[in-house]
């Protein structure tokens, strides 16, 4: 592996996440000064939205093939993965910063985001969420610091964190198995307001399933995109190993779907035409109904475009998955009292300098750290 | 957090007393100290239309009808003081308490702002200062500082009707049970609050059905805690799990792969 140097720094598209990301600091800067009403949407009935939404719940779900990847390499010993490690671990580290920070400037008081360490409340999930987000974020630096120590030549250290990786990443796996599930748990308080489409005491594991779906994708996705954009192809057999990975975490995650949706309020309730309904079909359609139907073909195995396709397809899927749950699930319920919610343009551009942020931190990574392995010679 | 029915205060509010006066919402208001906000026509009597930071309680106006003449009823809306709070199993640093007394408490020095109370409270009954740069969560008290000196809360002690019959929860259910029992057909067999969420230290009797008032029917009659403790609980064994099918896994996977070393 070696550092990619020779990366160019300033590309357009950089330079407008740059931008987006001042944009973003602005804005923070805004809802510090002011608060939270004066920048958001958010009200009464509506207490979360947009960041919690997408940059919380997606942020966090994204990075799970940080610990599937690691995983796969440190505790099953499949060594063919070992050339994308280092990238799912920065990935998932990226993706849990992206939710800390967002999560930092959601609170109403951000100066106090400590206090859950100190003040222990086991009976709430979100406690156990938030003692997750700090042990599961010191995790991943942790997994990610032999590239740190290796950069600056730190022999000793690098020997040290090398020798308890594998506790680490056993750690770590347990760390997100639980953290996942229990973004989903949050919401099993909530049987009166979100709908029976997305209700049910299996939030948990089908959170943490479509994590899995959406952690694989994510990793391959990025195989891909930087494949192209810093000039070396990715591993086939690599690529359609996580096809296979999410095929079958796809298949399990519709059965799991159809078979809770049959319970609870039955099969119909999909198609009744309201706007739940219609989301819930929009959701099922691009998180997998559609990724299975590309996946059936053999064809698409053997094709990195239409592998990018599925990728796309289930990491949009689930995030739509994410905000049914934490926004159009709980609308008519919420919204009953006549209140309405639509994020405010400076919820948009929080969220996008978010993104951004991660997007240039990871490459920057790339560039002055062994992230990636060397371009096949 | 389960609190001792005998010791603990609650409320019965019987809907059918109240005149609509709005005495407990100016008393709230000047016991509580909280502002005064200028409020608009709204088409509606009920002032301001919904609860927030500045309003623990109002009376919402519900108007109805019955055998063609409109019927007015008076809605009186507060915290419940659920026997288990919802709110308080949420909150991540315990600044929400189910206190001896009854009263759900809010301590801010704690508080971070989270709002996940507001989202699990079944009632949605906490608030938020959203105008504010550092916001409390707002809600009811059950003047819980004047529970502490033997006195009734505020909206009490000022209503002129009794509408409201403050006491051990206890006797309080008790007394909305006789009263249903020794007036055949005036109120409508329902206590609510008596199984609403788990049991609520606030409960309603009406005379009018209580979907027709605007009263949530969603509301579970489970005590909410346990929708969560029902995964955290489970927690222990996930990690033991983990942490075990993950060192077995590892070691022989290990094994496997020195054994195919060795062949090669």
């Amino acid at each position: 592996m070696k550092s990619h140097s020779e990366i160019k720094m300033w590309t357009p598209s950089t330079v407008l996440f740059v931008l987006l990301i001042a944009l973003g600091g602005i804005v923070i800067a805004y809802r510090l000064l002011y608060g939270l009403g004066a920048a958001t949407n958010l009200n009464d009935r509506f207490p979360w939205g947009l960041w919690i939404g997408i940059d919380v719940l997606g942020g966090v779900a994204m990075a799970a093939g940080g610990f599937l990847i690691a995983g796969a390499v440190y505790i099953l010993n499949w060594k063919k993965y070992k050339p994308i490690v280092r990238p799912a671990i920065l990935n998932a580290f990226f993706g849990y910063a992206l939710a800390a920070t967002a999560i930092m400037f959601d609170i109403g008081l951000p100066h106090r985001i400590w206090h859950p360490v100190v003040m222990w409340q086991i009976g709430s999930v979100m406690w156990v969420v938030a003692i997750h987000v700090v042990l599961y974020t010191t995790t991943l630096a942790t997994e990610s610091s032999p590239m740190v120590f290796e950069k600056f030549k730190m022999r000793g250290a690098l020997r040290a964190v090398e020798k308890i990786m594998v506790p680490i990443v056993l750690f770590g796996i347990l760390l997100s198995v639980l953290h996942q599930s229990s973004l989903g748990a949050v919401y099993l308080i909530t049987p009166g307001k979100l709908s029976h489409l997305w209700y049910n005491s299996s939030l948990p594991t089908l959170f943490l399933i479509s994590a899995i779906m959406m952690g694989l994708s994510m990793v391959s996705l990025e195989s891909i995109i930087s494949g192209r954009a810093f000039g070396h192809a990715p591993d086939k057999d690599i690529l359609s190993g996580l096809a296979r990975g999410v095929l079958i975490t796809t298949v399990v995650y519709l059965l799991a779907k159809i078979s809770f949706l049959a319970t609870g309020p039955g099969i119909g309730a999909a198609f009744a035409g309201t706007m739940e309904a219609n989301m819930y079909l929009l959701e099922m359609a691009v998180s997998v109904l559609l990724p299975l139907a590309l996946l059936a073909m053999k064809s698409t195995l053997e094709s990195e475009s239409r592998l990018l396709l599925v990728n796309i397809l289930v990491v949009v899927g689930v995030l739509i998955n994410r905000m049914n749950v934490s926004i159009f699930g709980v609308y008519r319920d919420q919204a009953a009292t006549g209140m309405s919610y639509f994020p405010s343009f400076m919820e948009f551009i929080v969220t996008l300098s978010f993104i951004s942020m991660a997007v240039v931190g990871f490459k920057i990574s790339v560039k002055y750290f062994r992230v990636l392995p060397d371009p096949k010679a | 957090m389960a609190t001792n029915d005998k010791k603990t205060k609650g409320v019965l509010v019987d809907l059918t007393r109240c005149i609509g006066c709005r005495g407990c919402q100016v008393a709230c208001k000047s016991w509580n100290e909280r502002s005064v906000t200028p409020t608009a026509v709204s088409g509606s009597f009920t002032n301001p239309k919904q609860l927030n930071a500045d309003t623990y309680t109002h009376i919402r106006f519900v108007e109805n009808e019955k055998d063609g003449a409109p019927v007015w009823s008076f809605v009186k809306d507060q915290c419940m003081h659920c026997k288990e709070p919802a709110c308080a199993s949420a909150c991540p640093v315990g600044a929400l308490k189910k206190t001896a007394s009854g009263a759900v408490t809010y301590t801010f020095e704690k508080c971070i702002g989270c709002r996940y109370c507001m989202l699990a409270c079944p009632f949605y009954i906490p608030k938020y200062e959203w105008s504010k740069v550092l916001p409390w969560v707002q809600k009811c008290t059950f003047c819980s500082e004047r529970l502490g000196e033997d006195k009734q809360p505020a909206c009490v002690k000022v209503c002129p009707t009794g509408t409201m019959f403050f006491g051990n929860l206890d006797d309080v259910n008790g007394e909305a049970e006789k009263r249903i029992k020794q007036n055949p057909g005036k109120y409508v067999n329902h206590i609510y609050g008596k199984e609403e969420a788990g049991g609520t230290s606030w409960i309603y009797l009406s005379a009018v059905p209580f979907d027709a008032l605007g009263f949530n029917m969603k509301v579970m009659r489970v005590k909410h805690p346990d929708l969560t403790w029902n995964y955290i609980s489970k927690i222990p064994a996930v990690v033991g799990l983990v942490l075990t099918a993950g060192a077995v896994t590892w070691a022989i996977t290990r094994r496997m792969n020195a054994e195919k070393g060795d062949k090669s």
